[in-house]
């Protein structure tokens, strides 16, 4: 059985590459030529491989968050606002105490509260979804439109640049307050740390914890949990919490390790980038690492397309986006041909 | 202010929702039907860049046949990625929010990607084409009747679909299968294939919103040219209440939040401009959410008798019962 979906998932690999290839000839460029550049762009050098790292610590994080709302049947689309607000959160607690408190104090009080933000940006899609009655989608939605206004308030109004504001954001914290990197790269080792301990800790949760087997029973059947005792509603919003809270650590990340400032769309997609990965990984949890790996590369790669090729990089969100959608039909197809008393249950929306 | 400055920016509010005027019922036929397309963003955005891309290819050929053709364009893309999201959903079960959201991603990286040597050039718009007779009538032909084609045929798409969705017997049937849907199938309606064919017919009109920003509201291609569109016309169904004609109200009410926070730009400089452009987007799931919670349903509780059962009718309403499930045919 497991051999069979094992098939189905090749030839829709091989599928989403065919697709691919059209996509690139229909521009007129050489598909070689594309993977040349974006190998180069990922690999080239050892500052480049550095941003595919440097990325990958925020995607980790996002992308572990997504897998307990998910496990809780929950789609939180709110993510992209919930970077941004612990983002937020946490450029307010370096402004605070960047004058009294010595650096790495401070560092260490950035990620923490970048953790709180995220958190309280997470509960109140929850709170919206549970007491509401707003599906998830739609509160998450609505909270990453807001996030995104008030990190464009902050930067156009109380925190702008001596001078001019402008939309590369506030201005730069001094040196000292960045994390430190390998050498001279943009990866740095303490975010990487911090994201696999999240995946880590991520899946002794989820794996291993009555905890992670309540959230299970919640995401399988809300009702059924219900009448069965599990207080479906704490577990609902802790789901959204957590994610929540990993999120925000990621978005002080971007702050302290990538941007050193707080920049409009800090999140840079990676919070979408990240459910992508969620719904890819399913529930071999393992799967996020190479999965998340792969897909920063492509981030990072792509961006020498338009120095090489005079491409767009919007094309590594094309194989991204194709290889997921080819994956989840193939499960389809493979689900559908087996009994249909084992088709897994489905959630409503 | 009085009615003589009120006008035009009302005119422009009304004139310039035209886009989501479609791409709204578009989804409204769609969920009715019990599909949640949620891949609107990225079908607006390509359907605006498919359109631009042939009506500027085909601008040699006159300006209405290559309207024609890149209108009919973004019809064709939108009703093919509705084609996925049917084929997933519906045949192959796979939850409609996945495939939707994948879709809507992709989408948008394909415009990006497809339409990077259209950035930024002019091309063919819709003239304006004001209706005699009617442009002259008292403040309406202000109001509603001095601009073009376009927006005239998306108010005949109002009454059109709903005339059909409370007036027709297959408008019952496209009902009865978003809300009840074995009860359909008893009748011996086939459920699946009508889904697919509202879902298709959803997606073209999503698709057509596409064209109506690139080729008319919001005119020429830019990367991420209608972003956040789609995500807004998903928010305005519900707050329409999933009513062809409240849905369409709500994308005027949307366009009225957009024309105010362009004046109250001006008038309040202390706030920057880019948060009066995300500010309509805020309000608009703002009130969103605040008409969808309970805490609402006990204010209106407070209302004398007749009048609390309008107010509520006017303002909730309940999704189609089986918007976003399987359905198993047995």
């Amino acid at each position: 059985m497991t051999k069979r979906i094992f098939y189905y998932q090749l030839a829709s690999i091989a599928l989403a590459i065919v697709f691919i290839t059209a996509i690139i000839l229909v521009v007129g460029a050489s598909p070689p030529s594309v993977i040349t550049a974006m190998w180069s762009g990922a690999f080239g050098t050892v500052g480049q491989f550095a941003r595919v790292i440097a990325t990958l610590a925020p995607l980790l994080l996002c992308a572990s968050g997504l897998l307990f709302t998910f496990t809780a049947g929950l789609y939180n689309l709110g993510i992209e606002g919930q970077i941004a607000f612990g983002a937020i959160v946490s450029t307010l607690a370096i402004r605070l105490t960047q004058d009294s408190l010595p650096p790495a104090l401070v560092i260490v009080l950035a990620i923490l509260m970048g953790g709180v933000g995220g958190t309280l940006w997470g509960l109140l899609a929850g709170v919206l979804n549970v007491y509401g009655r707003i599906n998830e989608i739609f509160s998450g939605l609505g909270l990453n439109f807001v996030a995104d206004g008030l990190a464009l308030y902050l930067i156009f109004g109380p925190w702008k640049r001596e001078g001019v504001a402008s939309m590369s954001g506030t201005e730069q914290f001094p040196e000292s307050l960045w994390l430190p990197t390998f050498g001279n790269t943009d990866a740095s080792p303490i975010a990487l740390l911090i994201a696999i301990a999240a995946v880590a800790i991520t899946l002794i949760i989820l794996r291993g914890t009555y905890f992670g087997l309540r959230l299970r029973a919640v995401g399988q059947n809300l009702r059924a949990s219900y009448v069965l005792g599990i207080p479906s509603i704490r577990q609902l919003l802790s789901a959204f919490a957590i994610c929540g809270g990993f999120a925000g650590i990621a978005g002080a990340l971007q702050v302290l390790a990538v941007f050193h400032r707080l920049i409009p769309n800090i999140s840079s997609g990676l919070g979408y980038l990240a459910l992508l990965v969620a719904m890819l990984v399913g529930l071999n949890a393992w799967f996020i690492l190479p999965v998340a790996f792969f897909f920063s590369a492509l981030n990072i790669g792509s961006l020498q397309l338009p120095l090489d090729l005079d491409l767009e990089s919007s094309l590594a969100g094309v194989i991204q986006g194709t290889l997921v959608l080819f994956v989840l039909l193939a499960r389809g197809v493979s689900e559908s041909l087996r009994k249909p008393s084992t088709t897994p249950l489905h959630k409503g929306y | 202010m009085d009615i003589a400055q009120i006008t035009p920016i009302l005119a422009t509010a009304i004139a310039t929702s035209t886009p989501l005027v479609f791409a709204c019922l578009g989804e409204t036929i769609a969920e009715r039907a019990g599909v949640i397309n949620l891949s609107a963003e990225g079908t607006i955005l390509l359907g605006a860049m498919t359109s631009f891309a042939i009506a500027k290819t085909l601008e040699g050929s006159g300006t209405v046949p290559s309207l024609l053709a890149g209108f009919a364009g973004a019809a064709v893309v939108g009703a093919a990625i509705a084609l996925i999201v049917a084929l997933g959903t519906l045949t192959l079960k796979q939850s409609q929010v996945a495939i939707g959201f994948v879709l809507a991603l992709l989408g948008a990286s394909l415009s990006s990607f497809l339409g990077n040597s259209f950035v930024r050039i002019p091309g063919p718009t819709v003239p304006s084409f004001k209706i005699p007779g009617l442009q002259n009538l008292p403040l309406l032909g202000n109001l509603l009747f001095q601009s073009d084609l376009l927006v005239y045929l998306s108010y005949a798409a109002i009454a059109l679909v709903w005339v059909y969705f409370y007036r027709t017997r297959a408008g019952l049937m496209l009902r009865a299968i978003g809300e009840q849907p074995n009860a359909a199938f008893a009748r011996g309606t086939n459920v699946v294939k009508m889904r697919y064919i509202y879902t298709l017919i959803g997606g073209a009109m999503m698709g057509i919103a596409g064209a109506a920003f690139s080729l008319d509201f919001k005119a020429g291609w830019s990367h991420m040219h209608t972003a956040g569109y789609g995500w807004i016309a998903l928010a305005i169904v519900i707050f329409g209440g999933w009513n062809p004609l409240r849905v369409a109200l709500s994308c005027y009410l949307f366009g009225i939040l957009q024309s105010l926070a362009s004046v109250a730009q001006s008038s309040i400089p202390a706030i920057p401009s880019q948060v009066f452009n995300v500010a309509p987007f805020m309000l608009m799931i703002l009130l969103l959410v605040l008409t969808s919670s309970e805490w609402v349903e006990r204010v209106l509780k407070l209302l004398p008798s007749p009048l609390d059962r309008t107010a509520s009718e006017l303002i909730r309403s309940a999704p189609p019962a089986a918007l976003g499930k399987v359905f198993e045919q047995d």
